[in-house]
């Protein structure tokens, strides 16, 4: 199962009031490190889909939540937990430096 | 073990793929967790002869990467961490191989001053293709004075309702019709002469300050002051110049060949002179000829 996709309007429902810590991912089409970010983020979406939640969100299609978070570079990703935000890491940090944030948020 | 393994993947990597595998080398390329070079942040690439119109940067990547594919590289986006090449076979990691090639290009100097480390992704950035869209209706600063300021200035005026780009010298690097194109364009004020000391702002960037105390109001800093070459895991290993790039071309007859016999380098990281797409291609021909003919001859 590839990551999820989340948009502005089931933001709040699917990721600040998630059980499960959550990671997002905010990309863009015309980005080309998003790209390369993409794949990456899918294969950690199906490793890690018992302990946390891994999504992406469009920024272009969701300004919103990206002005909301100060998102002003991507990809960003951004790890939640019980509606707060705990981790964050702009540009892509391959996937050796997103596992070691899914561990650090995860208390591995 | 392998015959060849290419590391990196900018213009000269993918090339020296294509060419390797064409000569039946069965090469392998590491091409790194960020692959696809410097052209991954860029947007359109009007100098690549064959493409009149232009080509996006990180689609030619993508064209490279799967013509070298085609022709039977192996592609593993992995990045090395460690390498040995005191004695033959070599060791990259946990593969073998009897030559290798470093095509591991160069990366991004930051400008070092307090606030940019701290804002980095909160108005400091270093692809302006990829966040100018951020800054609609508002102000930029682009620090550099070659080709990718220049680019990166222009990207951002499709967004920002003003740009300011911040030389460090009188006069900028870049080629002459970028240059021209940044010195017309309406909403691009240069600061000649003028460098960063810090970046101010709390959760995000809000101004800049420059070593003549001057400060500008601002909501972003985009990084184009040029780059090192990316060769921190061979410096022990083969002879580096004084700035870290590989010093290629002791030996006449493999004129891409490091001082270690077997190991071979370009583009980027070897060359501090063109840096350009095309001759880093050009590069990783050679070396991929080179090492082809060496190969032979230990034979």
């Amino acid at each position: 199962m590839p990551a999820v996709h989340f948009s502005d309007q089931d933001f709040e429902a699917k990721v600040l009031k998630n059980k499960l810590p959550v990671m997002v991912d905010f990309f863009a089409e015309w980005c080309g490190p998003c790209k390369l970010a993409g794949p990456v983020v899918d294969k950690l979406a199906e490793e890690y889909k018992d302990k946390l939640v891994i999504g992406k969100i469009d920024v272009d299609a969701n300004q919103a939540t990206a002005g909301k978070f100060g998102v002003m570079s991507i990809p960003t990703v951004i790890f939640f937990k019980d509606g707060k935000e705990v981790e964050r890491m702009s540009g892509f940090g391959g996937e050796e430096g997103y596992l070691k944030l899914i561990k650090k948020v995860l208390g591995e | 073990m392998r015959k060849l393994i290419i590391i990196g993947s900018g213009p000269a990597g993918y090339t020296a793929g294509i060419y390797a595998a064409r000569a039946k080398l069965e090469p392998l390329i590491l091409a790194g967790e960020i692959h696809g070079g410097q052209l991954m942040n860029t947007t359109v690439v009007e100098n690549w002869p064959g493409s009149k119109t232009g080509i996006m940067g990180p689609e030619l990547m993508r064209e490279m990467r799967e013509q070298a594919q085609k022709f039977g590289a192996e592609i593993i986006d992995k990045n090395v961490v460690k390498v040995d090449f005191s004695k033959r076979s070599f060791t990259i990691d946990d593969y073998q191989a009897e030559a290798v090639i470093i095509t591991t290009g160069a990366s991004s100097l930051m400008l070092g001053v307090p606030g940019e480390k701290e804002l980095l992704g909160r108005g400091v950035a270093t692809c302006a293709v990829c966040d100018a869209p951020f800054y609609k209706e508002k102000i930029a600063v682009v620090a550099g004075g070659g080709d990718a300021a220049c680019e990166d200035s222009l990207a951002l005026t499709k967004f920002a309702k003003q740009v300011y780009l911040v030389v460090r010298r009188d006069s900028l690097r870049a080629s002459k019709i970028m240059a021209e194109r940044v010195m017309k364009h309406p909403r691009i004020k240069i600061f000649w002469n003028t460098q960063v000391k810090q970046i101010l702002g709390g959760q995000k960037v809000e101004a800049v300050e420059f070593t003549n105390g001057e400060k500008l109001t601002t909501d972003g800093v985009f990084l184009a002051i040029g780059h090192q070459p990316a060769t921190g895991i061979f410096k022990s290993q083969i002879d580096l110049d004084f700035k870290g790039y590989i010093i290629t071309g002791l030996n006449k007859d493999y004129p891409t060949m490091t001082g270690v016999a077997g190991v071979f380098a370009a583009g980027d990281v070897v060359d501090h002179r063109y840096k350009q797409a095309i001759t880093a291609a050009g590069m990783g021909c050679m070396a991929a000829l080179d090492a082809e003919k060496w190969l032979e001859n230990i034979k």
